[in-house]
């Protein structure tokens, strides 16, 4: 197990390498349109060949890991610390707290979220560049994603909070901040790294939901989401097996992300 | 007649072609299937507004005059002949002797009459009878002899015969079993005999339908029709490829050429169609844009300017496969009678774009457009998500642009947010859309042309025009609306064409082709541009062999 993780962690590594890279391993550019090349097979200038519109796909593939591989985490960081404070609050300190955040909680885990992002997405202001659209993009993720932490965190806390330990804190004139800062959250640390690995993934999936719609990173920008929609005719991608690059890519991603999560934080 | 004479005539027409002499026999029989991309709404002949309803009134429904999908010219139907008088106010028909409704009874005056007052009854809300409430006052239908009808318009209506081709002849007890639609008697050459919801219709042929062809067999051949109920255009090609289903209208370039690779005899390209692809910048004064963009969009030079920048070549040749040909104006050649053949192609060139704009006050600052104010050249388009095509445009035309320093910021919205914006909030700079010209005639586009006019793209529901080309638009259009004589109302309506194109409110770019897929196994099918492209002449479509594969 421990050496599959480094191997994912290893798969993981040379991903983000190449992403940073992409400038340099791909020169052409991503938006750059080769309009005498269109829909062009994988050659010593344009090793994934070229998408309809002559565009490098080796580049666009490359700057495409670039948004998904950092934004995803950044989202993910977001929707934990989120998810950490609602669900940590509601578990350590019950009563009406809980019972409000987890109705929140609930709430917000009911709503279907791809349609709460297409109306938040729709009234945001059209003017924005494609980096900055694709950031809110994933700020709406972040933002929207953290019921799903909360939940498992409240309940790590409300188990937590009846342990021996903290009772015997408590018992022993123990603040609670201290208790929180001191007993609680190094307990409940691991569950949120956990949640924070697991969240990476379900991020990168919810982009590429939205491209796959038309509805994530803006022109010319590419993103793991827009590159897959290139799928959707299975005829051309069975005649062009080189367009399956962004799928066997991703799928590669969230193996290796599942795999670095240590599964014992689960077996408690 | 003498014999010379005699001769001639069988030469001009009575005695058979050789080349109709080759043509292989129609056989009756079979059941031809295809798909509906929608449920319908209901089956009330007189109420019908969407595809699904159209495509079944072309199927069942009778009219008095249709308009030949092929020559476009119109042609007598239920009507044997008509006569439009007193200026475009008036229009009599004489009606077809002997005809009658699926259930074996005849078609009489009254029902005629039922229908074109309940078309043009106010109360009723008829989608086919708001085109007849043009001017002010009650629209009269009348019976003045016993195979004649008349209806007279409060003002004068140019082109009034056309509105005819989407009026459905039906009567009083028809449209009370509408709910009912199995057993609703009808005129057209299919009868509704089954409907399971969200699935499928099943027609069978209308026993009485009063068509005959040249040998006096009675039309139409095929026995049956099958429409399926089926949203996803993609599976519709699979069944297509599969033999499930014989007809596919409006396909995409991408699903056409996957059809030409593995059955070229299928793919049928009808050329330019009345589709048009365009982009227009937001134009209203209350609009929550900046002031000096709304100067921009305003400028006839800044809109040239983009017009001339963006390759139309370019765009068919790669987003539309070539199935698509750089647009001219705003009324596609696919329209015989109106397209203005003057006009041409506008011309692709980025530096005389360039020179334009500095002559207009802007200045290219190392890569970036600056107008004489100093404000970078920016602006975003926006356009529905979803819509690959459009979307391949987009990203094009951000890239023609930014070869003269302009920054294109593209923006894909969900359909309701897209037509919120450009109907109501006007929150938006400029907009890449799909047009659809349904009619062809001039005053089909009244509703877009008018400045007064709610479609009006770039600035709806003037007061007053705000611009003094937008005023002669407005006097053209009204003028051609009542003109009776073709050559006038088609200088008017040229004279409107070019006005568009000079000032390029609209950029209209490219005209696609009219795309179908025609199963091997069918005769007599002729795709054409207009709506329903390849079933138009469904009665004389059959099977070769006389059954469906």
């Amino acid at each position: 197990m421990i050496s599959l993780r480094r191997t994912a962690m290893g798969l993981l590594a040379a991903m983000y390498l190449s992403a940073l890279l992409a400038g340099w391993l791909a020169p052409a550019g991503y938006a750059r349109q080769f309009r005498d090349s269109p829909a062009a097979k994988p050659s010593a200038f344009f090793w994934l060949g070229t998408d309809e519109l002559g565009r490098d796909s080796f580049a666009r593939l490359l700057h495409g890991s670039r948004v998904s591989l950092s934004l995803a985490p950044a989202a993910a960081a977001l929707a934990t610390v989120i998810g950490a404070a609602a669900g940590i609050t509601a578990g350590y300190w019950g009563g009406w707290i809980d019972t409000c955040l987890a109705r929140v909680m609930d709430l917000f885990l009911s709503v279907p979220w791809l349609f709460l992002l297409l109306s938040v997405r729709a009234v945001l202001p059209l003017n924005v560049r494609p980096l900055q659209s694709v950031g809110i993009t994933f700020l709406l993720l972040g933002l929207l994603g953290w019921a799903g932490p909360a939940r498992v965190l409240r309940s790590a806390a409300r188990e937590i909070g009846g342990e021996d330990f903290m009772r015997q804190a408590r018992a022993r004139g123990c603040g609670r901040l201290r208790l929180l800062t001191h007993h609680l959250l190094p307990n409940v640390a691991p569950v949120l790294a956990a949640q924070f690995w697991m969240s990476i993934p379900i991020f990168i999936l919810s982009e590429a939901n939205l491209g796959f719609l038309g509805l994530g990173v803006a022109e010319p920008l590419p993103s793991w989401g827009n590159l897959l929609a290139g799928l959707q005719n299975v005829d051309a991608v069975l005649s062009c097996p080189w367009r399956l690059a962004p799928l066997a890519l991703l799928l590669l991603v969230m193996a290796c992300f599942h795999l670095i999560v240590p599964m014992e934080d689960f077996s408690k | 007649m003498n014999t010379r004479w005699a001769v001639c005539a069988l030469a001009l027409g009575l005695a058979p072609s050789p080349h109709a002499a080759r043509l292989p026999e129609p056989a009756p029989g079979g059941e031809l299937r295809f798909c509906l991309h929608a449920e319908p709404k209901n089956f009330n002949p007189l109420m019908v507004s969407e595809e699904p309803e159209e495509v079944l009134q072309y199927l069942t429904g009778g009219v008095l005059i249709r308009i030949n999908r092929q020559t476009q010219a119109f042609e007598p139907e239920l009507a044997e002949s008509w006569q439009v008088s007193d200026g475009g106010r008036k229009i009599e028909f004489k009606l077809r002797d002997g005809v009658r409704f699926s259930d074996g009874v005849p078609l009489t005056p009254a029902d005629v009459l039922f229908s074109l007052r309940s078309v043009v009854d106010p109360a009723l809300h008829a989608p086919a009878g708001e085109p007849f409430r043009t001017g002010k006052g009650p629209i009269v239908v009348s019976q003045p002899g016993s195979h004649r009808i008349v209806m007279a318009l409060p003002a004068p209506m140019a082109g009034l015969e056309r509105l005819f081709d989407q009026v459905a002849i039906t009567s009083a007890r028809a449209v009370e079993k509408s709910a009912r639609p199995d057993e609703m008697p009808v005129l057209g050459p299919y009868r509704i005999t089954g409907y399971r919801s969200g699935s499928s219709l099943l027609l069978a042929r209308n026993p009485f339908y009063w068509k005959k062809d040249e040998a006096g067999r009675r039309l139409p051949y095929i026995d049956s029709v099958r429409l399926s109920i089926q949203q996803n255009r993609d599976l519709e090609l699979v069944r297509f490829l599969r033999g499930d289903i014989h007809l596919i209208n409006g396909l995409d370039a991408e699903s056409f050429d996957r059809l030409a690779e593995k059955h070229p005899s299928e793919a049928r390209d009808a050329g330019r169609s009345l589709e048009s692809e365009e982009l227009w910048f937001n134009q209203v004064a209350r609009a929550p844009i900046p002031e000096h963009r709304k100067e921009w969009f305003r400028s006839r030079p800044f809109r040239r300017a983009i017009a001339q920048a963006i390759s139309r070549a370019d765009l068919a040749r790669l987003v539309y496969r070539s199935h698509a040909a750089p647009a001219i104006g705003p009324v596609s050649p696919a329209n015989l009678s109106w397209f203005n053949a003057k006009l041409r192609v506008p011309t692709f060139d980025p530096d005389a774009s360039l020179a334009s704009l500095k002559a207009a006050g802007f200045s290219l600052a190392g890569a970036v457009l600056r107008d004489r104010h100093g404000n970078a050249v920016e602006f975003s388009l926006i356009t529905n998500s979803g819509n690959k095509s459009r979307e391949r445009l987009a990203s094009m035309i951000q890239q023609d642009l930014a070869r003269i320093g302009i920054r294109l910021n593209v923006v894909t919205l969900d359909f309701g947010s897209l037509i919120e914006r450009i109907t109501r909030t006007f929150d938006y700079e400029s907009c890449l859309l799909g047009m659809v010209n349904v009619d062809l005639d001039p005053s089909g586009g009244m509703n877009v042309w008018l400045s007064s006019a709610s479609s009006h793209p770039w600035n709806p529901a003037q007061t007053a025009p705000e611009t003094s080309w937008e005023a002669e638009i407005d006097r053209l259009m009204r003028a051609q609306a009542v003109e009776p004589a073709f050559a006038r109302r088609k200088a008017l309506f040229d004279r409107v064409q070019e006005i568009i194109v000079e000032e390029a409110p609209v950029v209209v770019l490219v005209d696609k082709n009219s795309l179908s897929a025609v199963s091997a196994s069918l005769g007599n099918v002729a795709p054409a541009v207009l709506h329903p492209q390849t079933f138009w002449n469904i009665d004389r479509i059959y099977f070769r062999g006389g059954t469906g594969r």
